[in-house]
């Protein structure tokens, strides 16, 4: 077994969800080789602490400004080079792991297996299907294995003692075509925890009504150094920005406690947090979806509920 | 410019999914079926692209079993100019639906595919990535904004910390996010003529496209319920059971 783990990182430093795609990459046996992409004042940087995780044997560095941010066309035009040398090719199931690996298996002729939650062999896996509704075992036969893996679902992997080889990856000496440009990036600037690793999140939907009483919860969390996450309702009403989203087709989280405000409980975001260890739901319809997951049901508007909170933390 | 929108029929977003009694997979049978949302959303796009002068055709086409053609007939209500139905099976896996459609977009000289960014059966987001590799194009996924002029396109994607903008060299894939529009109603009358409208209908073979199956389901199960909760009568008497009893508070 030979793994190529893609790694992910912010300019700074690789992120967590990385560390838990090695998890799953280590589950599958074998050497693991992380390669990331990466503009060149910080490959440097993100290599050598690449190279201190646990099981990672080798390093790849692909260095070009083109990757200052993210650059799907061509990072998996290069990986396409190296991927059918690997048994496994394994990313975080993010929005960059999702966006780069389908490309990536597609060139090299493979059928991905997205957002893995258990690994039972090298070749079958569990995953969840109909916004988690459903678990399938599936199982492939293709002698590379594209895999995408839930975060949620594996620990982060911790330092080791030594050091890996660090090598570079070569970019092709054809330029490539320019399919796309990079014009602008909006990222929220957040001092709170990210909702993917964050221990406690407290979320609110549409009963929030508006983006200031959405302070509230801010409030709440800077109380419990929680992160902020929101329903998709919340997110389409413009109480916040997109990156708040938890759920099917947002963030899928899963931290010690999760505390839902104002939230109904479709099908779509019960999918992103109901592997929360401990669930809370605050909202003033008893029959609202929500407290079917909730492991504590508080009936009470949150206008009122929210405030004793407050007070109580 | 030709678009071209692929879209999925799937268990509809309202109905909980249940799995077969032989686990075998999940019941589709007897279940209400619809378009996929975001492929509803993919379509919208390509029909207000069309609108507004920039696509001369909007081409939608899907990958399935005869009973497929219902969502077809939904796409040429809502307004879409011609329909395609690829016959395989639904469980048809994304990387041989890449390989069709990358088939059908050559053949038919598309400049812009729209998509929905996943299926809310399979969850895989992976389709319109591999077409955009298949085609040696660029691709702007999981987009919630879009402008199409001269021959590019600049789309803006929800990425996990906010948002990014890119201008795509066309033809290039756009899958697309729920925020990107709001999907139109089809009339009574054109529904009516939609059941009437043909289909054209294509086989993998006409396609020169070999479909195997590389991934075998072995089971499918229930995920593991919770245990039912407990009711509190207060933020405080809450508070004081997260402190003491889950200990998920409190302890940093």
């Amino acid at each position: 077994m030979s793994i190529l783990l893609i790694a992910e990182h912010d300019g700074e430093e690789v992120i967590r969800a990385s560390r838990s795609a090695l998890r799953a990459a280590l589950e599958l046996g074998g050497d693991v080789t992380a390669v990331v992409a990466a503009s060149d004042d910080c490959a440097a940087k993100l290599c050598s602490g690449l190279a201190t995780m646990r099981g990672v044997v080798k390093v790849l560095a692909l260095k070009d400004n083109c990757f200052a941010h993210e650059d799907a066309e061509s990072f998996a035009a290069v990986l396409a080079t190296i991927g059918l040398e690997y048994t496994h090719i394994v990313a975080a199931a993010t929005g960059y792991g999702k966006n780069l690996m389908p490309r990536l298996a597609a060139l090299i002729d493979k059928q991905q297996i997205s957002d893995i939650t258990e690994v039972i062999s090298a070749r079958r896996f569990r995953r969840p299907i109909y916004a988690g509704n459903a678990i399938a075992t599936v199982e492939s036969s293709d002698s590379t294995i594209p895999l995408t893996v839930r975060t949620t679902a594996f620990s982060a992997v911790e330092e080791a003692d030594t050091a890996a080889v660090i090598e570079d990856l070569p970019m092709p000496s054809t330029a490539m075509p320019e399919l796309a440009r990079f014009v602008e990036e909006t990222l929220s600037a957040s001092e709170r925890p990210d909702l993917t690793s964050a221990r406690v999140i407290i979320s609110g939907g549409r009963g929030m009504q508006s983006s200031e009483n959405f302070q509230m919860l801010e409030r709440i969390a800077d109380k419990l150094q929680a992160a902020v996450g929101a329903s998709r309702a919340a997110v389409d009403a413009g109480y916040v920005t997109n990156d708040y989203q938890v759920g099917q087709t947002g963030k899928i989280v899963a931290p010690d406690l999760y505390i839902a405000v104002g939230i109904s409980g479709a099908i779509q975001h019960l999918a992103g947090m109901k592997d929360s260890k401990v669930i809370v739901a605050i909202n003033k319809d008893a029959d609202a979806p929500i407290f079917r997951v909730a492991d504590y049901r508080l009936v009470e508007d949150l206008f009122t509920a929210l405030p004793s909170l407050e007070k109580a933390l | 410019m030709k678009v071209l929108v692929a879209v999925k029929r799937v268990v509809d977003a309202y109905v909980t999914a249940r799995v077969k009694t032989d686990n075998s997979g999940v019941v589709t049978d007897n279940v209400k079926m619809s378009l996929n949302p975001f492929c509803e959303v993919a379509l919208e796009e390509g029909i207000r692209l069309r609108e507004g002068g920039v696509a001369t055709e909007v081409i939608v086409v899907t990958v399935g079993d005869l009973r497929a053609e219902d969502v077809l007939r939904t796409a040429l209500a809502v307004g879409a100019d011609r329909a395609f139905r690829i016959e395989a099976s639904a469980e048809c896996e994304p990387l041989m639906v890449a390989k069709l459609l990358r088939a059908l977009s050559e053949r038919e000289g598309i400049g812009l595919c729209l998509m929905g960014k996943q299926a809310i059966d399979g969850d895989n987001n992976q389709t319109g990535q591999m077409l955009a590799a298949l085609l040696g194009c660029g691709q702007a996924t999981f987009v919630s904004k879009l402008e199409v002029s001269d021959g590019k396109a600049r789309a803006t994607r929800e990425i996990d910390g906010g948002l990014q903008v890119r201008d795509m060299t066309l033809p290039a894939v756009i899958t697309v996010d729920l925020r990107l529009n709001e999907p139109r109603y089809a009339s009574l009358p054109n529904i009516m003529k939609a059941r009437k409208a043909s289909i054209t209908k294509l086989s993998a073979q006409d396609l020169g496209v070999e479909v195997v199956e590389r991934v075998k389901v072995i089971s499918v199960v229930e995920p593991p319920k919770r245990e039912s909760g407990v009711d509190v009568g207060s933020a405080a008497e809450l508070v004081e059971l997260l402190k003491s009893k889950e200990k998920v508070i409190g302890v940093m």
